[in-house]
């Protein structure tokens, strides 16, 4: 890392008077509604995650039911207290509240500090600003160049443990072919884990840090075709990284409750074949 | 014939209101062409910039009822002519008079993007690029300099403090395109960090939607920047390796002394060529207090 301190910047000349009237905006479109919705389905996603992670129960579909389904706020399941069944290999047993918030710290930190979601929530939430054209919230702005919004760099640490994440909830959808009593199959439930888990990787994998770390960060396409190829393949995932994003959060949560409806016995996990 | 109010911003630095024309509509017409009847009529000392009337010169910027576009691409039935059309000035610049704006600012940090500069030339004395690393660039290369991702950039538009610390979309496209380039020799990522404000960047993607040549300035630059300044800065992975491979370029101070604010012209340079030329011959930009701004400027 070098330092610029001893090169001057060159000066801007600030104050000029501006043309157009002084008011936050002029455009007359309904610009509010995108940061509306944006706040309405981000506030619904967090309280009903919020809830279903302190709930510590209903999360797991197991052998009485002749299932092996679990819900991907659950998942690893690591601590002492979890269900029999839902254990992967081995367990800490020092944790003692809800098995959810031991693990749920990596997703969110990695849809926390996405590139998609920092523009969601600085419109909806920070109003920073609200809409383009529509007068920022906040007298004064330094972006993310201070704590805590400089944290937004560690994305690509959050996208390596989503990558781990991706892995389990994969291995939760294979497991969930598995009907015990009942031999393999697939219910109702087994799709609801595949499509989630898809759902996911496709998220993770139109991420923009991953788009880098694979090819991105190269200078020479031509010295490496392989990786040239693989950042071509996700350029175009890259595009609609905002319409995987919304899809994967609302299925996760979808997910979720099937499992909780299905754990509950509110209704059993219909077998297809 | 129906009639159309276009409720046009008249004014200097000394202030100015919104003024209403009420002329005919006419199908198939343009914004501009709107503004130019106005001029043939009501108006005729209405100042507008423009000159290629195709989307190509970047000229003709303005925000159309509250949105930064070029008055030459927003077809009038485009838009609900039941109420007025407002065109105003672009926001983020000082006015020089009425729909004309000082956009020296951008100049200033122009001239601070340290350029091209190559490596060595192979034996025959060429550089040669494959077109797969040429084609990476092409899309940067259709900038038109119309500024409104500048202008609608929130970082100084409203926040015209951070002029002085954030050279804006328009430039992050530059730096991406000497960044990504193979021959070059730079490393510009100190500089963004530390000098340009690419960490003010909060990727709201205004200037994607803005940009009349459609260019994806976030995905395709501003976020492939920040990504490579985390190699830079805040990676310690990434560091060990390039300590390890022992990538490394010119640094970034050195990159700086490549800027061409070194050979900007001062407000002295200005103010001699103004009174060489004498006061008519003098442009408008060369008095205005952006392009008087480098100054003192040059780190020399």
């Amino acid at each position: 890392m070098s330092t610029l301190e001893d090169v001057k910047p060159t000066p801007v000349t600030l104050g000029g008077t501006r043309g157009g009237p002084a008011v936050r905006t002029l455009r007359r479109d309904r610009w509010w509604v995108s940061p509306a919705v944006t706040v309405g389905v981000l506030t619904a996603f967090v309280a009903y995650a919020t809830w279903a992670a302190f709930q510590n129960a209903n999360y797991y579909v197991g052998a009485a039911m002749h299932r092996d389904l679990i819900s991907p706020f659950y998942s690893p399941c690591l601590a002492e207290s979890c269900v029999p069944g839902s254990h992967p290999g081995f367990v800490i047993t020092w944790w003692t509240i809800s098995p959810a918030i031991l693990i749920l710290i990596f997703p969110l930190g990695f849809r926390l500090t996405c590139y998609y979601y920092r523009k969601a929530y600085y419109r909806g939430f920070w109003q920073s600003p609200p809409a383009c054209g529509v007068a920022d919230g906040h007298a004064s702005y330094s972006g993310e160049t201070r704590f805590p919004l400089i944290l937004q760099n560690v994305h690509r640490y959050f996208f390596l443990f989503g990558l781990v994440f991706n892995v389990i909830l994969t291995i939760d959808a294979v497991m969930a072919f598995r009907m015990p009593g009942e031999g393999i199959g697939v219910s109702l439930g087994t799709l609801v884990l595949c499509v989630n888990a898809a759902l996911l990787w496709i998220y993770t994998l139109s991420c923009h840090a991953c788009r880098h770390l694979c090819g991105g960060n190269l200078d020479k396409f031509s010295k490496h075709p392989i990786r040239h190829r693989i950042w071509k393949t996700l350029s175009p995932l890259n595009a609609r990284h905002m319409l995987f994003a919304w899809m994967s959060l609302i299925f996760v949560a979808l997910t979720d409750l099937y499992v909780r409806l299905v754990a509950s016995g509110v209704f059993h996990d219909p077998k297809l074949f | 014939m129906a009639e159309l109010t276009m409720r046009i911003w008249r004014g200097d630095p000394a202030g100015g209101d919104f003024i209403d024309y009420r002329i005919p509509e006419v199908e198939g017409e343009v914004v501009l062409d709107v503004i130019h009847r106005i001029q043939a009529g009501p108006a005729p000392d209405l100042a507008c910039r423009w000159n290629c009337k195709a989307g190509k010169c970047g000229s003709c910027s303005a925000e159309i009822n509250g949105r930064p576009r070029l008055m030459c691409m927003t077809r009038m039935d485009t838009l609900p002519t039941d109420q007025p059309v407002t065109v105003a000035p672009m926001r983020t610049f000082p006015i020089i008079r009425d729909l004309v704006t000082d956009v020296s600012f951008n100049y200033v940090m122009a001239r601070q993007v340290p350029p091209f500069r190559p490596a060595t030339s192979g034996l025959d004395g060429s550089f040669r690029m494959a077109q797969v690393d040429v084609d990476r660039g092409q899309e940067f290369r259709k900038c038109i300099e119309c500024f409104l991702c500048q202008d609608v950039c929130h970082v100084i538009r409203d926040h015209e403090e951070n002029k002085a610390r954030y050279s804006g979309p328009r430039w992050f496209i530059r730096f991406m395109e000497l960044e990504s380039h193979p021959l070059d020799t730079n490393d510009r990522r100190e500089l963004l960090r530390q000098r340009m404000g690419l960490g003010m960047c909060n990727i709201t993607k205004c200037c994607t939607e803005v940009c009349p040549e459609h260019i994806k300035i976030t995905d395709n630059a501003i976020i492939p920047l920040k990504e490579r300044v985390v190699d830079a800065a805040y990676d310690p992975v990434a560091w060990l390796g390039r300590k390890i491979l022992r990538r490394s370029k010119r640094s970034a101070a050195e990159a700086l002394a490549d800027a061409p604010s070194y050979a900007a012209p001062t407000a002295e340079d200005l103010a001699s060529r103004k009174s060489a030329t004498g006061p008519s011959a003098a442009s408008p930009s060369a008095a205005s207090p952006s392009a008087a701004g480098p100054s003192a400027a040059g780190p020399a």
